[in-house]
């Protein structure tokens, strides 16, 4: 899709006229797929063999990417997002949401798995370790914001995507979904933060 | 169907369907409930009890759901169904990876089969979920 096409849609939509013209909106990022099976493969072996570097690599590069881009995307590009006019964001999200879809799933199972290895390792995951408290209670803020990012987040990330395929998408409903997208991701921006806590806590006592 | 005029779109945003994505959120929070709890036990196997309420209500939940879908007319099944199989095949491989994980770290027995239950119905209530929340504002087939 060039860039003329949307740039004109978007400068018509500001005029008041129609919504933009549906555009070529790759909704999952086929080229990434190689990349998350390489990395999802590596982290079968590192499990598979016990590696204490790699999962620990695996765990602290994952987690840490996970909770940045979820502070970032909370607290940062979320109020900005707001702020922007609705054909802004759908310019936005068409190029935003797609990447989303495939990275943060991605962050997320590699670090919990990594993660609950290296629990089994350093023995936290032992509930007479004195640490297991703290094991769980990273397990119950990653439930959490797992309800909210699966449940809310990701159909609303998901809707848009598909209303900005139509020859007319609905303005109104995007902004609405895109509302809903603003306000969860502020949600797990802030639960990332218990995830901090929880997590340097375990590192350092 | 015949075409709808293209500022119908709005019908779509207002027409009164039943909780499907409510209920698969539900669906989806039970298990992972159960799966905390269960987790939150390794490596000894725990009272099952509580965990095979969660599933079982979970499992519950999403059958009622499927219910209610099925009986669904004017939906927009072609696009809920694409979407569906896209993410039954990412959660399938998110599914796969938890169970690899557990079957690891030995985890063995009636706690091994409540584990891999609550992993199916958790990449069965997400596709469902995700699949239903695009369908709803797309024009029905």
């Amino acid at each position: 899709m060039s860039e003329v096409t949307v740039d004109a849609a978007i400068a018509h939509t500001n005029d008041g006229g129609p919504p933009p013209a549906g555009r070529a909106v790759q909704i999952v990022p086929l080229r990434g797929l190689p990349i998350v099976a390489v990395v999802l493969v590596a982290l079968v072996v590192a499990i598979a063999n016990n590696q204490l570097w790699a999962l620990d690599f695996f765990h602290v590069v994952g987690g840490g990417l996970w909770t940045g881009i979820d502070l970032f995307v909370g607290f940062i590009v979320g109020p900005i997002l707001g702020g922007l006019s609705i054909p802004s964001r759908m310019e936005f999200s068409i190029r935003f949401m797609p990447k989303m879809l495939i990275l943060m799933p991605t962050l997320v199972i590699v670090t919990l798995t990594a993660g609950l290895q290296l629990a089994r390792h350093e023995g936290y995951i032992l509930s007479g370790n004195p640490h297991h408290g703290w094991v769980v209670a990273s397990m119950v803020v990653v439930g959490v914001m797992a309800v909210i990012a699966i449940g809310l987040l990701e159909p609303a990330n998901l809707a848009v995507l598909f209303e900005l395929k139509k020859p007319q998408p609905n303005g109104e409903l995007i902004g609405r979904l895109m509302r809903r997208f603003i306000y969860t991701a502020g949600i797990t921006g802030a639960m990332q933060v218990a995830t901090l806590v929880i997590m340097t806590k375990l590192a350092t006592s | 169907m015949t075409e709808a005029p293209v500022s119908g779109a709005g019908d779509t945003m207002t027409r009164g369907l039943p909780p499907v994505a409510e209920m698969a959120v539900g669906s989806m929070a039970l298990v992972i409930v159960g799966g905390i709890y269960l987790a939150s036990h390794l490596p000894k196997p725990a009272p099952l009890g509580p965990a095979v309420g969660l599933l079982g209500a979970a499992a519950a939940l999403l059958l009622a759901d499927v219910a209610l879908l099925s009986r669904l007319r004017d939906f927009a099944w072609e696009v809920f169904f694409r979407v569906a199989g896209w993410a039954l095949a990412a959660y399938v491989v998110i599914a796969g990876m938890l169970e690899y994980v557990f079957v690891f770290d030995h985890t063995r027995g009636s706690t091994l089969v409540v584990i891999t239950l609550m992993l199916v119905v958790f990449a069965l209530a997400i596709p469902l979920l995700f699949a239903f929340s695009v369908a709803r504002y797309q024009r029905p087939d």
